[in-house]
């Protein structure tokens, strides 16, 4: 029988490690260490985690003719994605990445990822491209058709793409990458590490200051053991990078936001560009915008879960007098609050802040109320 | 002490059964951090739900290893979960039934048989 899950480079070194693994995007991948979610996710609050994340689907979007004219060629590259996404790119300046979506024709959220320009003039033209693993088929092809005849989608996710992320990760990353420590969140360029050309980015997923890593795989895992060699450093599994995503308030596509959710129900408006929506330029433009001037049926809202188990996806949320006003879209156990938290949709007469609610957790009905995103407040560094 | 299949310990005093999860459960589950435990006065039938016990990630069902009406629960989990990991098969112990039928205990496995099971997982 032939392997039924794909295995990123690093594969062994998770084995190696300990890890448990389970099928995550179509890819066997460590869902924890043997420190176990809880350490691993203070841990990375604590001091730096490294993350496997090479199941994403970063790619470059390039294109098929340069004018030479680096800013033409960048609005050029701008103008092919735009027509797809939520977002504005062709105002990015060099070297800066912007989270956006990837919307379906009523605006519906096909997959939510980010878009970064290159630093140098000569590589304009170019944009990079990171979505999510376990929408990257259909979003390389949508991007690829939408690109079809001007621009070609070359897939990078045969390389690793491996995250550093907590309050140490600077000082981590520094050792490898010198030029790293002049970025700013949101930021990336290419740098060279033992000869090889790696892509660094200052963003991740969990809401600490750190950076994302494409590396080829050849050298992937002498850099994965010389990180991990760093006492600072451990390996973090996919269950405390979902539970540090969750605190930090960001959406999980699939389960946050899916094709059914707008941008605005998503909470997620500030990925939308202004000028392209008030022209009736975005798809689903005449929704949001209905949506946007109070036509809104239900919006993401953070949950704190004040008595009893976590409430998790699915459950049930209700208001005060018991009927049933939405659900949840994820939802756990806060390692930094010791307390249960979760994510979920109610109508916005519903999401204030401190507004009180119930989630129904095994037909139990117990105490919540609705918190401000995010939970535990963010540590990005935008000035350096 | 009595094992099952799905990780379930029995100690059995007279008519009363202590029931837990195993070191290796434990050890599965991960951090536990939310036990629910049942109502004193419920009856339960093997196979029953029991109790739920969640980690960060996921919540796991406990089921009834034997049937019986539960007599005590251990309230110390409700503040301390994390004492299923601590101490999994001693003070981490979920309920006491009074047993309907003693006798059924003998059914399960021996400490000899659950090792010889876990070495086939």
């Amino acid at each position: 029988m032939s392997q039924p899950f794909k295995r990123t480079p690093l594969y062994e070194a998770h084995v190696a490690a300990g890890a448990r693994l389970v099928e995550f995007g179509g890819y066997e991948m460590p869902v924890q260490y043997r420190d176990g979610v809880l350490k691993e996710h203070l841990w990375t609050r604590a001091h730096a985690g490294a993350f496997d994340v090479s199941h994403m689907g970063p790619a470059f979007l390039t294109l098929d003719r340069k004018s030479g004219d680096a800013d033409a060629d960048h609005r050029a590259v701008a103008a092919v994605i735009e027509p797809l996404i939520s977002g504005d790119i062709a105002s990015l300046k060099p070297g800066q990445i912007r989270y956006t979506l990837l919307l379906n024709e009523d605006g519906g959220i096909v997959d939510d990822l980010m878009i970064g320009r290159p630093v140098w003039p000569s590589r304009q033209g170019m944009l990079y491209i990171v979505v999510n693993a376990g929408a990257k088929e259909g979003d390389f092809a949508r991007i690829q058709r939408g690109a079809s005849g001007v621009a070609t989608l070359a897939r990078a996710d045969d390389r690793a793409l491996i995250a550093v992320q907590g309050p140490d990760a600077a000082g981590v990353v520094a050792g490898f990458f010198p030029e790293a420590a002049e970025l700013t969140f949101m930021t990336h360029r290419r740098i060279d590490h033992a000869g090889e050309g790696c892509v660094v980015a200052r963003c991740g997923y969990t809401g600490e200051d750190g950076y994302e890593i494409l590396i080829r795989a050849p050298a992937c895992v002498d850099f994965w053991d010389r990180l991990l060699a760093d006492e600072r450093v451990r390996p973090i599994g996919l269950g405390a990078r979902d539970s540090l995503r969750l605190e930090a308030g960001l959406p999980l596509h699939g389960h946050d936001i899916d094709e059914t959710t707008s941008a605005v129900e998503g909470d997620l408006s500030f990925a939308i560009a202004k000028p392209r929506l008030k022209a009736g330029r975005l798809r689903g433009s005449e929704r949001m915008a209905r949506e946007l001037a109070g036509d809104l049926s239900r919006v993401r809202v953070g949950l704190r879960v004040l008595e009893g188990a976590p409430a998790r996806e699915g459950a049930q949320i209700a208001a005060a007098d018991g009927a049933v006003v939405g659900r949840v879209t994820s939802g756990g156990f806060s390692p930094s609050l010791g307390a249960p938290i979760a994510m979920g949709f109610v109508p916005p007469a519903l999401a204030e802040p401190g507004t009180a609610l119930k989630v129904i957790v095994r037909g139990k009905p117990q105490a919540a109320e609705v918190a401000g995103l995010p939970f535990v407040p963010h540590r990005y560094v935008r000035k350096v | 002490m009595r094992f099952t299949k799905d990780h379930e310990w029995v100690e059995v005093a007279g008519d009363v059964a202590t029931i837990g999860v195993t070191a290796y459960a434990a050890e599965q589950l991960g951090d536990v951090v939310f036990v629910e435990l049942p109502q004193v006065g419920k009856t339960v039938k093997v196979g029953d739900n029991l109790a739920v016990v969640e980690s960060v990630k996921a919540a796991s069902d406990v089921y009834a290893p034997i049937g019986g009406e539960v007599v005590a629960v251990n309230e110390v989990l409700t503040s301390e979960p994390e004492t299923v990991n601590a101490e999994p098969e001693a003070a981490g112990w979920f309920a006491r039934l009074k047993l309907s039928d003693p006798g059924a205990v003998d059914a399960l496995m021996d400490r000899h048989q659950y090792d010889a099971f876990l070495e086939t997982l």
